[in-house]
C-alpha cells in the first residue's frame, strides 16, 4: 500500500482507471468488499482486481457473488483463500461453492450483524465487542464467554482490512461520500476499517458541492475514488 | 390429514395477530408473504435488515431501482417516512430491542423454543445472513413454516438435531395445519386447521402437544 496519504482536503486521490486504483493491491492482503446483493458493490474494482490477477487473498464480504462477475469472478479465478461472509450459500453462487468444496476456499462464517459490528470495531479502534448473537450455536466455537448483568455475551474480535473496496453515489474531490438507498449496506463501516480505502462512485462533484450533514462517509477514511457511471451491473 | 391452510392463509392468520404500530421484520421465503396481508389502518412498519425502516410493496417492472432492494434481494419500494441506515445501525435496531416482531422460517423448532433454520444437518454450507441475530433480538419470534419436513417428518421436535440459530427464541409457530404457542411446558395448540383432530396432529407431531382448551398438566 502507499504510505503517504493525500490530504484529506486534496483533490490527489481521484484515479483515471479502476486498474490504476487497485493498482497496487498485493496477494494476501485481506480486502472488504461493500454491498449486499448486487446492491452497493464495487464492480468495476472488482473487475480490476480480477485483471491484476492477485492471489491468496482473503475477502471480508456478505455474500459470495452471484454469476459471473463482482465476488463470483474472484472464486471462478481461484484468487480466495480465505472469505468472511454471512451469507456465502445462495442460488447462482456456483462459482464460490466450487472453490470452497475443492478446499482452496475456507469460509468463516459469520453473523451478519456480528459481521458489521466485527468490520465497525476495526474501524473505531476497539478490541472487540460483546454480541449474545450465536450463543450456544457452531458460531461460538473457540471464543470466549463473557458474563454481563447474567446474560452470556461472545467476544468477537475486529475485523481489519489492508484494502475496502465501496462503491457511493456521490463523491467529492476530496473524497467525502454520500450513499443511495439500500446501497449503502456495509460500505460505510468498511470504509473505516481498512489501511486503503478505494471508493468507486458514480458519480463526482466538486468540494463544497456537498452538504456537510450529507455526507456519510468523510473524506478522511478515503484514500482513492474512482468514477463508474455505469459500470456497477452486468 | 385433512384440509391444510394454504401458505397465503397461514400468513393472514399471522398478519391478523400483529399489533397495530409494531416494527416487523419479515424473514425470506414463505413470511414474505405476511407483506400483502397486513391491515392498511394499523400503522406497521416493516424492517429489512439491509438498512430499510419502512419497506414498501415489491417494485413493479418499470418501477425496479438497482439500489432498492429487501434482504431477499427483492427490488422494492419505500413507504412515505422511510429511513435507510448502515448495516451496524440496522442491526443495533434489531439487537437493541426495537424490533417488536420477526417471522422467520424454519426447520425445526423444539419444544423449549430453540430455533434451527439455517442449515440441514450433514450439508457443508448453509447461509446464516441475519438470522442469528433476529432470533436472540427481535422481542418476539413467530415461525411460519410448512408442519412436516419435505420427506413428511415433523419440523416440531423435542430437542433440534439441526444446528442451532438460537436456543429458547421462538414464541409461536404457524403452519398449514395448525398454530403453537412455544410454552413453559412446551407445545401449546391454539388452532387447528378444517378436519384436522387432536389425535391426527399429536401422531404427526415428534413432541408432545398440548392443546389451548385443556388444563395445564392435564395429559391426553
Amino acid at each position: 500500500m502507499a504510505e503517504v496519504r493525500a490530504s484529506p482536503l486534496s483533490s490527489e486521490k481521484l484515479r483515471e482507471t479502476a486498474d490504476a486504483a487497485v493498482g497496487d493491491v498485493q496477494s494476501g492482503s485481506t480486502v472488504m468488499v461493500g454491498g449486499f446483493g448486487d446492491a452497493g458493490v464495487p464492480f468495476a474494482l472488482i473487475d480490476a482486481l480480477v485483471r491484476r490477477g492477485v492471489t491468496d487473498l482473503s475477502i471480508v464480504a456478505n455474500n459470495c457473488g452471484t454469476g459471473e462477475r463482482g465476488l463470483a469472478a474472484l472464486f471462478k479465478h481461484g484468487m480466495v483463500r480465505r472469505v468472511y461472509a454471512s451469507f456465502p450459500a445462495q442460488a447462482g453462487n456456483g462459482h464460490f461453492a466450487e472453490s470452497f468444496r475443492s478446499g482452496r476456499t475456507e469460509l468463516v462464517l459469520i453473523p451478519q450483524g456480528t459481521l458489521a459490528e466485527r468490520i465497525r470495531a476495526a474501524g473505531a479502534g476497539l478490541g472487540g465487542i460483546l454480541t449474545p448473537t450465536g450463543v450456544d450455536t457452531l458460531v461460538a466455537e473457540g471464543k470466549q464467554v463473557v458474563l454481563v448483568d447474567g446474560r452470556s455475551y461472545l467476544l468477537e474480535l475486529p475485523l481489519h482490512a489492508d484494502v475496502a473496496l465501496v462503491r457511493a453515489h456521490t463523491a467529492d474531490t476530496s473524497g467525502n461520500l454520500r450513499y443511495r438507498l439500500s446501497s449503502r449496506n456495509f460500505n460505510p463501516v468498511m470504509a473505516m476499517a481498512a489501511r486503503c480505502t478505494i471508493a468507486e462512485v458514480e458519480r463526482l462533484v466538486e468540494v463544497g458541492a456537498l452538504d456537510p450533514d450529507d455526507v456519510h462517509t468523510p473524506g478522511v477514511f478515503v484514500d482513492r475514488l474512482f468514477v463508474a457511471p455505469a459500470g456497477r451491473r452486468e | 390429514m385433512s384440509e391444510r391452510w394454504s401458505p397465503d392463509e397461514i400468513a393472514a392468520r399471522l398478519a391478523a395477530d400483529l399489533p397495530g404500530g409494531s416494527i416487523v421484520n419479515l424473514g425470506i421465503g414463505m413470511p414474505t408473504l405476511v407483506a400483502a396481508h397486513l391491515p392498511p389502518d394499523r400503522g406497521i412498519v416493516l424492517h429489512s435488515e439491509n438498512g430499510i425502516i419502512g419497506l414498501g410493496p415489491p417494485a413493479s417492472a418499470e418501477a425496479v431501482d438497482p439500489d432498492l432492494i429487501d434482504a431477499g434481494k427483492t427490488p422494492v419500494t419505500l413507504v412515505r417516512g422511510a429511513a435507510i441506515v448502515d448495516h451496524a445501525t440496522s442491526f443495533a435496531l434489531i439487537r437493541g430491542g426495537r424490533l417488536d416482531i420477526a417471522v422467520l422460517g424454519a426447520y425445526q423448532v423444539a419444544e423449549s423454543g430453540d430455533l434451527a433454520n439455517w442449515r440441514v444437518a450433514g450439508e457443508d454450507l448453509g447461509s446464516v445472513g441475519g438470522a442469528m441475530d433476529i432470533a436472540i433480538g427481535a422481542r418476539r419470534l413467530f415461525v411460519m413454516m410448512r408442519y412436516l419436513d419435505k420427506d413428511g417428518r415433523s419440523k416440531l421436535v423435542r430437542t433440534c438435531t439441526y444446528p442451532l440459530t438460537a436456543r429458547a427464541c421462538v414464541k409461536r409457530v404457524y403452519t398449514d395445519l395448525a398454530v403453537i404457542d412455544i410454552a413453559a411446558n412446551g407445545f401449546v395448540v391454539r388452532d387447528r386447521a378444517p378436519g384436522v383432530t387432536r389425535e391426527a396432529l399429536q401422531d404427526a407431531t415428534a413432541a408432545r402437544l398440548r392443546f389451548l382448551d385443556q388444563p395445564v398438566g392435564a395429559t391426553e
